[in-house]
């Protein structure tokens, strides 16, 4: 069953002048994860906060949970959680307040809500700093709270828009635990974001958009075939360019880029971390040092690159529709 | 729709429980017109000719619970700009609540704060002096009075943040517009020595109504200082009716559509 389902979407903003959308559909499966990757002004909140019934699209349609968003959103409202960009959690309260007021507002019992409240701070690693302002919250702990704050009442269908950006490694792989506990648990999630890496750990299936478009679809391994795989780089002293080219090339079996600036010696290879050690005993016994050595993953920009043969564009679009937003 | 009243009183109580979280709110809100009522009461009072039996503090204390209950406005303005850009809004907007729970809620909490803000200022005053003697059933009435200005006027702070960008902006916009109206006004001296244009400013502007209505529900015989003879300042209770009823009119529409469109931008 198609938990969430949506079709043909289109809206625009600044009286037509940006098309936000244009004609972007896609699919979530019942308890499966799709990430919607894409680079900022891609349309990804646009998309979510259709989805979540807090924008009308200008044409198309979408359900989630069965229900139609534009006329039955108070069933939406009922079985999704929605958690932001940002933590939208009340900074003047404390995180137990936080919890039993929005768990009050989904209308549970006094006793429910409190019940409720202490199962998640618990679940999320907050109840020794419950009590304490939210002012005194790290990035990460607001994120945890504020998506157990979308938790409450067990939500059929999560959506999570860019859960992640502005944390730090240590917030993110903390964030990465939970979202996985509760795809375990069997809700059905669609997360948006901008890493390729995020969407590789999280996701079961990948939607890439741009420009409001969906431009590929498919699972993270498929979609790396696309781009390539991985990409080894070098850098040597000047004197060892040539012996270094002859060593990543051989690795590799494809003619290496030289990058002359950096004194970067870049190719792509398929073996990973074997690929590494074969390079660097090469240049081992030739006597050379590589001064930087490393495996890149493929990121969202290799890509778009792959897909669109452009670079992912930022632009100021998803800020002006966060900004008229909030 | 069952849920509406009980709703909107949840968001009430986070209003109250910001009281208990965040003392510094009450503090704030109490400082500086307990410094205003220092200031005149100690340093220009003594040269304001009231004309009242029990001195400039009598005429002064209605000013300044008007004034204070005024300027709350632009903390429910910032607030609520602060609930959008935080994204809370969305927030609320995703929960199963009705879509006038929020500025129900948001509003009444204010108006509990006006009291709880009003009691130290009516301690305030009774400590400097301020003796109010037409009984308790009409000064209890000018403080309900005092909180029904407040309630209207917390509709425009509503609607201002809402549709304002930044909190910080729509913060010093709220002062810019509240200050002037507080000051050209009787609230701290008689409108007799304004200029002639001003008088008639002073005299229609709702903020004297205000206090006028109150010196009245006060006891006081000389209300509005001395007036130029309008129809405001020789009927102030009805005219603080009206204009009350009016913004209400006027913003609790505005409001409630601003607050169901706000994510639709």
């Amino acid at each position: 069953m198609k938990t969430v389902l949506a079709e043909h979407l289109v809206k625009t903003y600044r009286k037509g002048h940006v098309r936000a959308l244009d004609d972007l559909s896609l699919d979530v499966e019942e308890g499966t994860v799709l990430s919607v990757l894409g680079p900022n002004g891609a349309g990804k909140t646009t998309v979510v906060r259709i989805l979540a019934t807090l924008l009308a699209p200008d044409s198309g349609s979408a359900r989630v949970g069965g229900f139609d968003v534009i006329r039955h959103p108070d069933k939406v409202r009922e079985i999704i959680g929605l958690s932001g960009q940002y933590a939208a959690v009340d900074e003047t309260l404390n995180g137990w307040d936080n919890l039993v007021m929005f768990g009050r507002l989904y209308h549970l019992s006094k006793s429910a809500a409190v019940k409720r409240a202490e199962e998640l701070l618990e679940q999320f690693s907050l109840a020794e700093s419950a009590r304490r302002p939210i002012k005194t919250y790290s990035g990460g702990m607001r994120r945890r709270l504020d998506l157990a704050a979308s938790l409450i009442v067990q939500p059929k269908v999560l959506f999570l828009d860019e859960p992640t950006t502005g944390l730090d490694p240590r917030g993110r792989q903390e964030m990465w635990q939970v979202i996985e506990e509760l795809v375990k648990g069997g809700v059905t999630l669609l997360l948006t974001t901008q890493y390729l890496e995020e969407a590789d750990q999280l996701a079961d299936d990948i939607v890439v958009i741009d420009h409001g478009k969906v431009i590929a679809r498919g699972t993270s391994d498929a979609l790396k075939k696309q781009v390539g795989g991985e990409q080894l780089e070098v850098i040597v002293e000047h004197h060892n360019v040539a012996a270094t080219l002859e060593a990543v090339g051989r690795v590799s079996g494809a003619k290496p880029i030289f990058d002359e600036g950096l004194r970067k010696i870049s190719a792509p290879v398929s073996t990973g971390a074997r690929a590494l050690i074969e390079v660097l005993r090469s240049l081992d016994a030739d006597g050379i040092h590589p001064l930087d050595i490393a495996l890149k993953r493929p990121s969202l920009d290799d890509v778009f690159m792959a897909l669109t043969g452009h670079v992912a564009e930022d632009e100021a679009l998803d800020d002006v529709s966060k900004k008229r937003g909030r | 729709m069952k849920y509406a009243i009980s709703d909107a009183w949840v968001i009430t109580k986070r209003q109250l429980l910001l009281l208990i979280r965040v003392p510094e709110v009450l503090i704030f809100s109490t400082i500086q017109p307990v410094m205003f009522v220092i200031l005149f009461r100690y340093v220009f009072g003594g040269s304001i000719t009231s004309g009242q039996p029990g001195g400039y503090v009598q005429f002064l204390m209605p000013g300044i619970f008007v004034q204070t209950v005024a300027f709350t406005l632009a903390g429910t303005a910032s607030g609520v700009a602060e609930d959008m850009k935080k994204g809370l809004i969305d927030r609320y907007q995703s929960l199963p609540i009705s879509r006038s729970v929020f500025v129900i809620g948001k509003t009444l909490g204010d108006s509990a704060l006006n009291i709880v803000v009003l009691l130290v200022m009516g301690l305030a005053g009774f400590i400097v002096g301020w003796r109010p003697h037409s009984g308790f059933l009409k000064v209890m009435l000018a403080f309900v009075f005092l909180l029904a200005f407040g309630y209207a006027l917390s509709w425009i702070g509503i609607f201002v943040g809402l549709t304002a960008k930044d909190a910080r902006v729509v913060q010093n916009v709220g002062f810019l517009v509240t200050f002037p109206l507080t000051f050209l006004s009787n609230a701290f001296a008689p409108t007799t020595g304004m200029p002639k244009a001003l008088q008639y400013f002073a005299e229609w502007n709702p903020v004297s109504t205000m206090v006028a209505a109150c010196r009245q529900l006060f006891g006081l015989t000389n209300k509005f200082g001395v007036t130029a003879g309008t129809y405001p300042s020789t009927h102030p209770l009805i005219m603080s009716l009206v204009y009350m009823v009016l913004v209400m009119a006027v913003f609790v529409p505005l409001s409630v559509r601003s607050y169901a469109n706000s994510a639709k931008k």
